[in-house]
C-alpha cells in the first residue's frame, strides 16, 4: 500500500467535514458486510439490518473517536458492532476502556501523521491477507473467535493469525498520543 | 508509579474483543486496559483481527430503504450517553459500574469491606477494601477469579501485585492474599462461582461475600 485506502479517506471526510457523500460510499462498503457478518451469528435478516442501522449511525454520531494512527475503519466498524449486538442480544452495557483520544480537541486536533497512518493500513492489509490463506478449518476457527462464538477457554494463545507487528504500530500510535495529551496538559 | 507486572493472557483481551467475556471480567478487563497501554495495544490489535473477518465474511444484499432510512437519521437528536471518567484510583469502566456514585461498603469484619458492583447468575464483581497488613481468609476458587489492583498492593504465595497488575486466579490456586503495608489495598475483583473459604470461621463469612 502506498496510498490511504478509500475507507480511511471517506472516514477522514465524515470526521473531519461531516461529509454525507463520504458516509454514503461508507455505507455501500461496510452495510452488506456488516449483515453478512451479524447474519453469521444466526441473527435473522430483520434484525440483523436494525443492528446495522444502529451501527453505521454510530459511526456517523462518533467519527470523532475514530484514529487512523491506531486502528483501520474495518477494526473501529468491528468495535462498534460487536457492541450493539450485545446490547441487542444479551441486553448487556459491554464495559468499555476509557478513551484515550476524548481529552484531544477530537482526534482531528492532532497533525495527522500520514506514515502512521499507511503503516497501520499496511499491517491490517497483511492481516487480511494472512487471514484468507489460512486453512478452511483453522480460519473458522478465528472467524468464530471474533464473531464472539469462542469462550476465552476456546480461544487458543495462538489465534493464527500475525497479530505481533500489528500490536507494535498500535503501541507507537499510543505512545506519540499520550504524548500529545501529556503536552495539552 | 511502579510498571504493570501482571497483564491480561492473550486469550482473555482476545475474548474480551470479541464480547464473549462474561460481564464481571470484561469489567476487569476494560478497568486493566484503561491503565495500561501494553494491552490497550494488544486489545487493539484483536479489533483489528475482527476487522479482517469483518472484511472478508460473505456480504449479504441489504433491503432497498435502509440506506435512506440511515441518512435521513443522520440529524435526528440523540440523548448523550453520560461519560464516565476515571474518579480518584477508580478507572472509568468502574466509575460506570457505579453509575458516577461512590462505592458502597459494607463491613466484613477484620476492617475489610467490599462493594458489590455486579452479580448474577455468570458471576460478580467487587471491590474489595483490605487494611494494610490484613489478610483475606484463605480460599480456593471453582472457577477463574480476575484481581486487579487499584490502590496499594498485595502479596501471595504467587508473588506482588501493585497499582495495575491483574491477578488471574483458577481452580488450581488456593491463596491468601495480605494487603501490604503502607496504604489500604483496594481491588476490582471477578469471579463467576463461589469462592470457597479453607477455615471454618471465614467459612461463616461466606454469606456476607454474597458470591
Ligand atoms: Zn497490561
Ligand atoms: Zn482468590
Amino acid at each position: 500500500t502506498t496510498q490511504v485506502s478509500p475507507q480511511t479517506t471517506w472516514m477522514l471526510a465524515v470526521r473531519d467535514s461531516r461529509d454525507r457523500a463520504a458516509f454514503a460510499a461508507l455505507f455501500d462498503h461496510f452495510a452488506p458486510r456488516l449483515k453478512g457478518f451479524i447474519m453469521r451469528s444466526g441473527t435473522g435478516s430483520g434484525q440483523a439490518e436494525e443492528i446495522v442501522q444502529e451501527v453505521m449511525l454510530t459511526v456517523w454520531r462518533k467519527a470523532a473517536q475514530f484514529d487512523p494512527t491506531r486502528a483501520q475503519v474495518s477494526s473501529w466498524v468491528y468495535q462498534i458492532a460487536r457492541n450493539r449486538q450485545i446490547d441487542v442480544i444479551r441486553k448487556e452495557n459491554r464495559p468499555m476502556p476509557e478513551e484515550l483520544a476524548e481529552d484531544l480537541a477530537g482526534a482531528s486536533g492532532a497533525e495527522p501523521d500520514a506514515s502512521q497512518i499507511l503503516a497501520v493500513e499496511q499491517e491490517s492489509s497483511q492481516l487480511k491477507q494472512a487471514l484468507s490463506r489460512l486453512k478452511p478449518d483453522q480460519r473458522e476457527i478465528i472467524e468464530r473467535a471474533y464473531l464472539g462464538e469462542l469462550s476465552h477457554q476456546e480461544i487458543s494463545t495462538q489465534t493464527g493469525l500475525p497479530l505481533g507487528t500489528i500490536k507494535s504500530r498500535i503501541r507507537l500510535g499510543l505512545d506519540r498520543l499520550r504524548h500529545e495529551l501529556k503536552e495539552l496538559r | 508509579m511502579t510498571a504493570i507486572t501482571h497483564h491480561t493472557p492473550d486469550a482473555l483481551l482476545a475474548a474480551y474483543a470479541a464480547g464473549s467475556l462474561p460481564q464481571a471480567y470484561a469489567l476487569v478487563v476494560a478497568a486493566h486496559i484503561s491503565l495500561c497501554l501494553d494491552c490497550r495495544a494488544g486489545y487493539e490489535a484483536h479489533l483489528s483481527g475482527g476487522g479482517a473477518v469483518l472484511e472478508t465474511v460473505k456480504p449479504e444484499a441489504i433491503s432497498e430503504g435502509l440506506k435512506s432510512n440511515v441518512l435521513d437519521l443522520l440529524d435526528a437528536p440523540v440523548a448523550p450517553e453520560p461519560i464516565y471518567r476515571r474518579t480518584g484510583v477508580y478507572p472509568g469502566p468502574v466509575i460506570a459500574a457505579l453509575k458516577g456514585n461512590p462505592p458502597k461498603w459494607k463491613s466484613l469484619g477484620l476492617g475489610v469491606r467490599q462493594s458489590i458492583l455486579s452479580a448474577d447468575q455468570n458471576g460478580s464483581a467487587r471491590l474489595l477494601y483490605i487494611p494494610p497488613g490484613q489478610t483475606v481468609p484463605d480460599h480456593s476458587h471453582n472457577g477463574l477469579e480476575l484481581t486487579l489492583v487499584l490502590q496499594g498492593s498485595f502479596s501471595d504465595t504467587t508473588g506482588r501485585f501493585g497499582i495495575g497488575d491483574l491477578e488471574i486466579g483458577d481452580q488450581d490456586l488456593e491463596h491468601a492474599p495480605a494487603a501490604d503495608p503502607g496504604a489500604p489495598c483496594i481491588c476490582l475483583a471477578a469471579t463467576d462461582a463461589p469462592l470457597r473459604f479453607s477455615s471454618l470461621v471465614p467459612r461463616l463469612l461466606q454469606p456476607l461475600f454474597r458470591i
